[in-house]
């Protein structure tokens, strides 16, 4: 073997170790991130947590109830906003629309899929707020709807289109109006690639905090109904994390894994959804 | 159609037309918010370095410095090891195990920003500021970039916290292109006689070079956009300095900290007219992203059934 | 699996609506300065009058200004007074005025993190000066080492850490450092926001103290209760009367005694480097702001039972949060003002 080959074998057989360095250090970090928040988390959770408000600065024995509370009232009416308007404005685009309107739909899907979600916080602020003249949770749902919206429309309109010919033009052969096809046929075929958008969709926004910040804005207590300001676990997470009390700061780490928690699984129960793979035969 | 249909047509035409009139609205009003400052300072706004709320003084520039400077050092870091982590995953891994990395690798990208923040503000910041800056500081001082007082937060600090966050999307974006590449590119150059490497570094990178770079503009959208972990560990200060470790804000922290108390309309419109400039800016690189991806894959497609 | 999971969400959304009692929610949010009061205040009332929450959210006086002036809390709260134009801005925009009313004393301290230094520090009003405006750079400055003499001081980098919000604790600050040093009149000035020449910014005085805890060599500004909280030191600064004067009630008292017997109407009053023996000079009132008047007449007399309540009672939870209680004419002219909430 020539030395030059014996080179080249060499860096040949470097590199390709070092990319595999670089996919374990990537994988790793997230071992990294749930192991701390297991550890530091998980010794923070009590029941305390889960059933208690917020006590007064610098006293301990306060939880995040009325956050974990908050969180599941503003993600359940981001869902009534985001849910309904992806699924049918992809049906819109997978079934009825032509040309022009689809391009600029999609267009404004992708435009708004690519606002910081900053920004959108602003929009909501102007919006929602200001005119009701409350923060509340319906200014927060709105903005975490606004940003589902994009996701659950694009991949829907994805698994729609999917679903074979063969089917729809059956369905049509036997009479079937185009919305009938649609409701029995198309829909029920598509559905677990629906399902998995929604709920990544869902798990996107379960985590974002800064639309909330001027929105949701936060809450010492419960928060009665739609119109008054709320607490958040993500909110809850930032304020005490840059906080000085230790106290705080535990109840952050039981917060992060709850919500990363949440996330992860809903993620995990996505996929798996989708890797069942489609319910009808590809002809 | 029939009755039924049009109906049908008409719901489903309304949310559809709806997504298109919420984004028009949230353009307009951030065109509109802005409309003070816009008019007093024109382009000067993203030339002045002074932001002043008592003398109504207004300046981007620290802002805009801050979003570029943390998102540039995220890449530095996040894309070789994205890269080669796709690399990896795409040529070397048996399917299985690259299936496998690949799910946990959208699972980090799951997590969000605020749990970054957290993890950046009680093991990222104190590790920079016990062993890393220092170490930086003795080895690489020379540079301008790491002298200075060593803080742990700073702009080095929200790049490196950055990167971990960016580095899911390079990886799977990448490797979706990399495995799109037909299999006689690579078989063509082994056959010629190169080794592993060379046929991966040399032919199937540089074919999917555009899905690659599209990724990077992907990571890069994200990097500029990201908030709350960026507000937790880059200092909050609006300078321009030349060290990495100095303190510094960025569009989306300063909006996060000041929007809620700015009184006096030029002050709000001012933090408005930052947000759609970072709407504008983000809104442009993913169409570029969107549009090099797309064109990298059906190129590949294109000769491979050919 | 995920059916029991969408049930236990929508149960859990539907239950806190439903469940969440039929108490008054009242909204407010501003200073951090106070937040620890008031944070007591606002559980302690709850207990006595279970059908009235007070949500009180700490975000800066700033955002206590503005947030109060778009009518979008009920009420709000600053440590540094509403200027003329604001006030007018909110008589416009309502047409009512909005009303200051002072609920305790407080101090913003210098506090500080130096590896090996645990005593309390004398600053004259130069080296504070000095150090937040950037010209002095070194803990061993002989600025601060002149007045320190016996303390070894590291010749380590100052970190000097300010607020990155619109800040009443830094109106205080910048207040007392525009009145004892000509240099930084001019080039900062006093307000909730300014141009720092150096420095990170912590949001809140949470944020502040948190970065100062665990940043070596730092220095900052923040209400005392932080300070003794978080058992970090804090320095002496030198008064008008050129004492070494160390925050603590009754150098908070005695700046306000001087300004009690001639408090203006409005309770707008600057009461920093006051003159006078064992003044602490970095001392200031803090305020809720409410409005002149309220469309919701149940809310405007939960508030003024509230203000009642703790011009009374609530006082007395101060001392032991190291705020020091409103002088006797000072309470005495509140409870007549009340009756201006309409």
């Amino acid at each position: 073997m020539s030395s030059n080959l014996r080179w080249r074998k060499f860096v040949s057989g470097f590199m390709l170790t070092m990319t595999g360095v670089c996919a374990l250090v990537a994988v790793s970090v997230l071992f990294f991130i749930l192991g701390y928040l297991v550890f530091h988390g998980g010794t923070s959770i009590s029941w305390n947590f889960f059933t208690k408000l917020p006590a007064p600065v610098g006293e301990g024995g306060g939880g995040m109830a009325n956050a974990i509370v908050g969180s599941a009232k503003l993600l359940l009416l981001a869902s009534l906003i985001g849910v309904p308007v992806g699924f049918f404005g992809a049906i819109y685009l997978a079934e009825f629309g032509g040309g022009a309107t689809t391009f600029v739909v999609r267009y404004a899907a992708d435009l708004l899929n690519g606002v910081p979600s900053i920004v959108i916080g602003i929009f909501a602020y102007g919006l929602v707020v200001l005119p009701f003249k409350h923060f509340s949770t319906l200014a927060g749902g709105f903005a975490l709807g606004l940003m589902m919206i994009p996701v659950t429309l694009r991949s829907t309109e994805e698994f729609l289109r999917g679903v074979p010919r063969a089917l729809r033009e059956a369905a049509m052969a036997l009479g079937a109006s185009k919305w009938k096809t649609v409701a029995t046929v198309i829909v029920p075929a598509a559905y677990r690639g629906i399902l998995t958008a929604v709920l990544l969709a869902f798990a996107r926004v379960a985590g974002e905090t800064a639309p909330l910040l001027f929105t949701a804005f936060g809450n010492r207590f419960w928060s009665p109904g739609w119109d008054q300001p709320t607490s958040s676990l993500p909110v809850m997470i930032f304020t005490y994390a840059i906080a000085p009390y230790e106290d705080w700061h535990r109840q952050a780490w039981a917060a992060g894994l709850v919500l990363l928690g949440l996330i992860l699984v809903i993620n995990i129960v996505a996929r798996a959804i989708l890797a069942r793979g489609i319910a009808v035969p590809r002809s | 159609m029939r009755e039924g249909d049009e109906i049908a047509r008409l719901i489903t035409f309304l949310f559809a037309a709806s997504v298109v009139l919420v984004t028009l609205l949230l353009v307009f009003e951030l065109w509109q918010g802005s409309v003070l400052p816009r008019h007093k300072f024109g382009f000067n706004f993203f030339r002045t370095s002074v932001w002043d709320p008592i003398f109504d003084q207004f300046g981007a520039l620290p802002f805009i410095y801050g979003t570029l400077v943390t998102a540039g050092v995220a890449l530095v870091i996040a894309v070789p090891l994205g890269i080669g982590a796709a690399i990896f995953l795409a040529e070397l891994a048996p399917a299985r195990v690259s299936d496998t990395l690949e799910f946990f690798i959208d699972l980090l990208a799951a997590v969000p920003s605020v749990i970054y923040g957290l993890l950046g503000v009680f093991i990222v910041v104190p590790l920079m500021r016990e062993y890393i800056q220092p170490a930086l500081k003795n080895t690489l001082g020379f540079l301008p970039l790491f002298q200075g007082p060593v803080y742990g937060v700073g702009l080095l600090t929200a790049g490196i916290v950055l990167a971990i966050m960016v580095i899911p999307y390079i990886i799977s974006v990448s490797r979706e292109v990399l495995l799109s590449v037909p299999r006689d590119q690579r078989e063509a150059a082994l056959s010629l006689g190169s080794t592993h490497w060379e046929s991966t570094w040399k032919v199937v990178v540089p074919f999917a070079r555009g899905g690659i770079m599209g990724s990077i503009f992907l990571a890069l959208a994200r990097a500029l956009g990201e908030t709350m972990a960026v507000t937790m560990v880059i200092g909050n200060a609006p300078v321009i300095s030349a060290s990495l470790f100095s303190p510094g804000d960025s569009i989306a922290s300063v909006i996060a900290n000041q929007f809620t108390e700015a009184t006096g309309d030029l002050y709000l419109q001012s933090l408005i007219e930052l947000g759609l400039v970072l709407f504008l800016i983000t809104f442009i690189l993913n169409g570029l992203a969107r549009l090099l991806i797309v064109v990298t894959s059906q190129k590949g497609s294109a000769m491979s059934n050919a | 699996m995920k059916r029991i999971a969408g049930i236990l969400l929508i149960t859990i959304a539907f239950a806190g609506v439903l469940w969440a009692d039929n108490a008054l929610l009242i909204n407010g949010a501003g200073a951090t300065f106070p937040y620890p009061i008031y944070s007591k205040w606002f559980a302690e009332y709850h207990k006595a009058n279970g059908a009235i929450e007070i949500n009180y959210l700490s975000v800066g006086s700033g955002a206590g200004i503005k947030q109060v002036t778009d009518g979008t809390v009920d009420f709000g709260a600053t440590d540094g007074p509403m200027n003329d134009d604001q006030l007018k801005a909110y008589r416009d925009k309502h047409g009512a005025p909005i009303l200051h009313f002072p609920t305790v004393l407080g101090a913003a301290v210098p506090t500080y993190n130096i590896p090996g230094v645990t005593t309390s520090l004398n600053f004259t009003p130069d080296a504070l000066a000095g150090i937040f405006l950037g010209r002095i750079s070194k803990w061993n400055d002989p600025a601060i080492a002149n007045a320190n003499k016996g303390v070894n001081l590291p010749a380590n980098d100052i970190i000097v850490i300010h607020r990155s919000e619109g800040s009443g604790t830094t109106y205080i600050w910048t207040d007392y450092l525009s009145k004892v040093s000509t240099d930084w009149k001019d080039k900062v000035g006093k307000g909730t926001a300014v141009n720092w020449p150096v420095g990170l910014g912590g949001k809140g005085n949470e944020g502040v103290t948190g970065l100062i805890k665990q940043t070596p060599n730092a220095i900052g500004y923040v209400e005392l209760i932080y300070a003794v909280q978080n058992k970090i030191p804090y320095g002496a600064v030198r008064n008008a009367a050129g004492e070494f004067v160390r925050a603590d009630l009754a150098g908070v008292s005695a700046a306000a005694a001087a300004a009690s017997k001639t408090m203006p109407e409005d309770f707008r009053v600057s009461i920093t480097n006051a003159p006078g023996k064992g003044v602490y000079p970095i001392s200031s009132f803090t305020w809720l702001l409410i409005p002149g008047k309220f469309s919701d007449a149940t809310k405007r007399d939960a508030i003024k039972g509230f203000v009642t309540w703790m011009l009374a009672d609530g006082q007395n939870y101060a001392e032991t949060l190291s705020y020091a209680k409103l002088p006797k004419e000072v309470v005495d002219r509140e409870l007549k003002a009340i009756s201006k909430i309409q």
